[in-house]
């Protein structure tokens, strides 16, 4: 399978805004049911602002990591909020992963991912278990880390990933949250799928057709 | 069903709001060319004062931009309706507001806010600006005492601000700001109620259920679920709820002074708020808790959430001082 480039990259991320988009309400009507019903929304405009950005983007002269630091930047200016810090750091910690590669093969795209969830991680400080996004994407990278220690290519690592952060999401369910607005409701947030999470399935969905299936 | 309200686009929805507070107080406000999220006092701001930022999401207005003015804050970082501002604007308050003294940043204990204002304080930090931070933690419903610092910020936050804002404004060094802001914070308590749920500009639908007999005690100001769903009752029983679970916290002795915030989540009517502000009376009144001042109204909205919240601050001399001190902001004046 070819490697990835700068163009493949704005398609994922175009790919992403139109996952994002289709899935909006959804997302902000579980935010509704333990948060603060935003976070479609949020989401949505983030991911617009990242794709405007990139629209402006020379693609001749840009390399992946530019691709990924200016998504940082727009995500971040428009939207705030709590994923706008996590995604931010989780995208500038991509770039670093990938700074002055050209192309990007099966490794560096899964250190890419690696690196986003550290991001995360060490932004956010959440751990597996907290009811967050992170118990989507740890799993995520887990898994792709562990298909390419197996020699799967990339498509099947990132399929990895996907079917990890599914499973990792619904997972959130039975869990209590100790971060975010739903920290403060207790038990009652019990039986409730966290919203980062299901958009990180989202977004892993939409990296794994646009990267994953490309001809 | 749809909800209705008076926008246009609601991806404008911030931008046209802002458009029309400038309009509206040419003489106390500004908004930066290049950041309209960044909004300073015309008046406030000066050379050796400790510049107060406070910030947030939108949708609570009056709180933020409403409450800056001189005696107050000096400038106001604006978020998209409930998530917290990014860092670029908080940064650019910052800066605007620096005069020599430092900065201090103040605004509720919400995850989201803590992480784009921290990063901002690590952004004013590399332009050499000292940056403080007072979260505020007033909901006693969101969490026991004994973890007070996990509390959300809510309508509390007018008392807080004010003191604060006070404190900067009588130029003390930054060390004394920051020290009446905690205490400030530590001595507000606050816990309300939702009676109907709000809704987002994008999406036009109510953003939590509720039965047509129940009310949600201990809500987030965020729309988001309070901490115990029960049937409604009436204003006194509600009044006597709220009170009963700060007036257990608050160590008033008789004779102690509070000052009293009755405040609307954004459609329940003054006529309500004051019908619940005379149980607060009663209640107080019985235990020889007297009041040096009350404001009812809308201080800290939720949209058009159908609810209240009463907020009471232990005073001291120096709060009373504080809270006395003039401000002419764009929304709330003490003369």
């Amino acid at each position: 399978m070819s490697d990835i480039t700068t163009k493949d990259l704005i398609t994922m991320f175009v790919g992403i805004a139109a996952a994002i988009e289709a899935e909006k309400g959804r997302l902000s009507e579980l935010d509704g049911v333990i948060g603060d019903a935003d976070h479609g929304v949020t989401m949505s405009i983030g991911f617009s602002a990242v794709n405007e950005a990139l629209s402006r983007l020379d693609q001749g002269s840009a390399d992946p990591a530019t691709v990924l630091s200016t998504s940082a930047k727009a995500f971040l200016n428009a939207v705030g909020a709590t994923s706008g810090p996590l995604y931010a750091t989780a995208f500038i910690r991509a770039a670093a992963a990938i700074k002055g590669r050209p192309v990007l093969d099966r490794d560096a795209v899964v250190d890419m991912v690696s690196a986003m969830v550290k991001g995360i991680r060490d932004r956010g400080k959440a751990d597996r278990g907290d009811k967050t996004m992170i118990d989507a994407w740890l799993p995520a990278a887990e898994a792709a880390e562990a298909a390419r220690i197996a020699g799967r290519d990339l498509s099947e690592c990132l399929d990895a990933a996907l079917f990890a952060a599914q499973a990792g999401a619904e997972a959130t369910k039975s869990m209590v949250a100790s971060k975010g607005r739903a920290s403060r409701l207790g038990e009652r947030a019990i039986g409730h799928i966290d919203p980062g999470a299901a958009s990180a399935v989202v977004i892993l969905g939409a990296i794994e057709r646009t990267l994953g299936h490309r001809s | 069903m749809k909800t209705k309200k008076l926008i246009n686009d609601p991806k404008y929805v911030i931008e046209e709001m802002l458009e029309g507070i400038m309009a509206a107080h040419p003489d106390h406000l500004r908004q930066l060319p290049r950041n309209p999220r960044v909004v300073v006092a015309r008046h406030g701001p000066r050379r050796d004062k400790v510049g107060l930022v406070i910030g947030g999401g939108s949708g609570h207005e009056p709180t933020f931009v409403g409450f800056v003015g001189k005696g107050l804050a000096d400038a106001a970082a604006i978020g998209n309706v409930f998530a917290s501002p990014p860092p670029d604007p908080i940064h650019e308050c910052a800066k605007a507001v620096d005069g020599g003294a430092g900065v201090l940043f103040m605004y509720g204990n919400y995850a989201g806010d803590i992480m784009n204002f921290d990063m901002a304080a690590e952004l004013a930090a590399m332009d050499n600006i000292e940056v403080r931070t007072v979260l505020t933690t007033d909901d006693v419903a969101s969490a026991p005492r004994d973890r007070r610092g996990d509390r959300r910020g809510v309508a509390g936050n007018f008392f807080i601000f004010k003191a604060a804002g006070g404190a900067c404004d009588k130029m003390w060094a930054i060390d004394e700001c920051e020290r009446a802001a905690r205490k400030a914070n530590d001595q507000t308590y606050t816990m309300g109620v939702a009676l109907t749920p709000c809704s987002l500009p994008q999406t036009l639908k109510p953003n939590f259920d509720i039965g047509p007999d129940e009310m949600e005690i201990g809500l987030g100001i965020h729309g988001e679920p309070g901490v115990a769903r029960e049937p409604l009752k009436s204003a006194d029983a509600v009044t006597d709820e709220i009170l009963d679970r700060i007036l257990a916290e608050m160590p008033a002795s008789r004779g102690d002074k509070v000052a009293i915030l009755v405040n609307s989540l954004g459609s329940t009517s003054l006529m309500e708020l004051y019908v619940m502000n005379r149980r607060v009376r009663q209640r107080l009144d019985a235990n020889g808790i007297g009041v040096h001042k009350t404001w009812v109204g809308h201080y800290c909205t939720s949209l058009e959430m159908a609810g209240a919240s009463i907020s009471l601050m232990l005073l001291d001399e120096e709060l009373i001082s504080l809270l006395d001190h003039p401000c002419d902001c764009a929304m709330f004046r003490v003369p």
